[in-house]
């Protein structure tokens, strides 16, 4: 699939950069609304409209805004948003307002929405970044969904106000009380990078699925990842070539120049580095 | 003098016989008292049931050894005690697959997933009791049994109706299984306390600064009959000689240990005389040993010659 394009923005939000179980982004709203699938999907589909809607209009306004106030005026794009939704949401879907409370204006200072804004949406174009906001949207909505029904199956037997488990079944409330949350989540995360590490080491190429890597590549043992950045090892500058990473926008282009610039510098300072180590040597040597 | 002390030899040195299997054989010898008197209390249910925890806990951390290829640690008894711990906490009236899903969790969740034996955060056995308090609130709150109804003693005395000392003292009375007898309880710890195995430090601490806070607040002030009822009552005597004295969550420094059991004296008090729930006990060491590393850092000992004054 080409890099950069509409389907790809959209599959990208969902599984390869899934803003919960991987980006590990907004968590404050997934710990809390997901008591039930229903509110989780709420609560998903909500962001979504908000996230699609700023990323669009701040791609817009990317070339107007200047560098050093955007945070400010993405927020202020970001709340006129959230305070539209919040109105409608009031207006013709009360239950769903009750339900989610605090957390829709919460919703301005959600980490997706401000990190789609300031590391997508404001490098790229309009189209693009509307899909990316769809994209994230649908991966968030489709994690807290999940994460909403296994917690209400759990702690109330219940799935969509169904009730699914046997009379006998005694809801285990922990699971739609706040500790929950944080099994249910943890849990799913395992099971996902349980699934990407069995199919690497089938030889799959599991890049679509990632893991929650935090991109800690300096200490990371993974051999063959994909996007693997900036690593002051030799041997990488010469198997994967910059032609590998060069995208078509401008924009990250001069990031990978910068990385260039990177990995040369620390190769250089290495070299000074085992030059003053064989003249400390050599002192040694004539001292002893 | 003792020349021995001072002969400096290579190693490898004498060996202590002294070792985990040892202390946890001790610690479990300790608690057979509680585990006998509360059987005798609540009847063949509460065998089954403390039974059906110690074999959840060891097959649990068996079975996670053996699947994470891992080297099978369940001869060190540290699971058995564990399960002991989490079938003396529960209701006597509990239906057996309380049991079950309790000794899972506190070694699967609270132990295992932490790094085993020495790695865990939190004492497994409050860790699970905790977690069925919050899912099964019903079910582990309900202490009516064959032989006793109605509110426990330190409900009881919430409400401000008057208890039966004695009854409270030798166990007579409706609780956890291991819980109400506090002559049972104190007779194990004084094994342990003979043995070494704990010290009076933090049982010691954690006793008197209850005891002071209750006198302050409890509204009472200095009542014998109140102040007893309060020290005999409940999980208290079972959570300070058992469970705060864990080695794994509780303090290393001396100093450390002074400011857990202080810690743990006021937590239950505030639990005990201003929660809505009459007891505290496992939500005041849970919440300790979260501090641990922050306690520990405070009271690390300094090094000879490092601090004070430099000329």
């Amino acid at each position: 699939m080409k890099t950069n394009s509409v389907p790809e923005r959209l599959i990208n939000g969902l599984f390869k950069e899934n803003p919960t179980f991987v980006l590990m982004l907004g968590m404050c709203p997934t710990l809390a609304v997901t008591t039930s699938a229903i509110n989780g999907l709420g609560m998903g589909l909500t962001t979504m409209a908000v996230l699609a809607m700023s990323n669009l209009f701040i791609s817009l306004l990317r070339n107007i805004i200047p560098d050093k106030v955007r945070i400010p005026a993405f927020i202020v794009v970001i709340a006129s948003f959230v305070t539209i939704v919040e109105l409608l949401l009031k207006a013709y879907i009360p239950l769903l307002y009750d339900a989610l409370g605090l957390y829709i204006p919460l919703i301005v200072v959600n980490c997706i929405i401000l990190g789609r804004a300031e590391s997508y949406a404001s490098k790229n174009g309009p189209i693009l970044s509307l899909f990316d906001g769809i994209g994230m949207g649908l991966g968030f909505s489709f994690a807290l969904t999940i994460i909403g029904a296994v917690r209400e199956l759990l702690g109330a037997g219940e799935c969509f106000g169904l009730r699914i488990m046997p009379k006998s079944y005694i809801p285990c409330s922990i699971f739609i009380l706040a500790p929950g949350a944080f099994f249910v989540l943890s849990c799913l995360t395992a099971i996902q990078n349980k699934i990407k590490i069995a199919g690497e080491k089938k030889g799959k190429d599991m890049s679509k699925i990632q893991s929650g890597c935090g991109n800690d590549c300096l200490n990371c043992n993974v051999k063959g990842c994909s996007d693997r950045v900036a690593m002051p090892d030799v041997s990488f500058v010469e198997t994967d070539t910059a032609e590998d990473h060069v995208p078509d926008t401008p924009v990250e282009d001069i990031e990978v120049l910068e990385l260039n610039d990177m990995v040369s510098d620390t190769v250089k300072i290495t070299s000074d580095d085992i030059a003053a180590i064989n003249e400390a040597v050599k002192e040694d040597g004539q001292n002893a | 003098m003792n020349n021995d002390l001072m002969n400096v030899s290579s190693n490898p040195h004498v060996r202590s016989k002294t070792g985990t299997q040892s202390i946890m054989l001790l610690v479990v010898i300790a608690l057979l008292p509680a585990f006998g008197f509360g059987v005798y209390n609540f009847g063949i249910k509460a065998l089954i049931l403390v039974a059906v925890t110690v074999c959840s806990s060891v097959l649990t951390e068996f079975i996670y050894e053996v699947l994470m290829k891992k080297k099978v640690t369940v001869s060190d008894l540290s699971a058995v005690v564990t399960g002991l711990l989490l079938g003396l906490n529960l209701p006597p009236n509990a239906p057996w697959w309380i049991g079950l899903i309790g000794g899972v969790f506190a070694i699967l969740v609270v132990k295992m997933l932490f790094g085993g034996l020495g790695q865990n955060f939190m004492n497994p056995a409050l860790g699970a009791r905790c977690f069925l308090v919050i899912s099964y609130t019903s079910i582990m709150t309900n202490f009516d049994c064959d032989a006793y109804s109605g509110p426990t003693p330190l409900a009881a005395l919430k409400a401000g109706e008057s208890v039966d000392i004695m009854n409270m003292i030798t166990g007579h009375i409706g609780g956890t299984i291991g819980e109400t007898s506090m002559i049972a309880i104190v007779l194990g710890a004084c094994l342990l306390l003979l043995t070494g195995v704990i010290d009076l430090r933090i049982p010691g601490t954690y006793i008197v600064s209850f005891a002071i806070f209750v006198m302050i607040f409890g509204g009472h002030g200095f009542d014998p009959a109140y102040l007893s009822a309060h020290l005999a009552g409940g999980g208290l005597m079972l959570g300070a000689f058992f469970m705060a004295t864990d080695y794994v969550t509780r303090p290393v420094t001396k100093k450390g240990q002074y400011i857990y059991g202080l810690f743990l004296g006021i937590m239950t008090g505030i639990f005990r005389l201003f929660g809505p729930s009459a007891e505290g006990v496992s939500y005041a060491i849970i919440l300790g040993n979260l501090l641990v590393p922050l306690i520990e850092k405070f009271t690390y000992p300094k090094a000879f010659g490092m601090g004070g004054e430099h000329i």
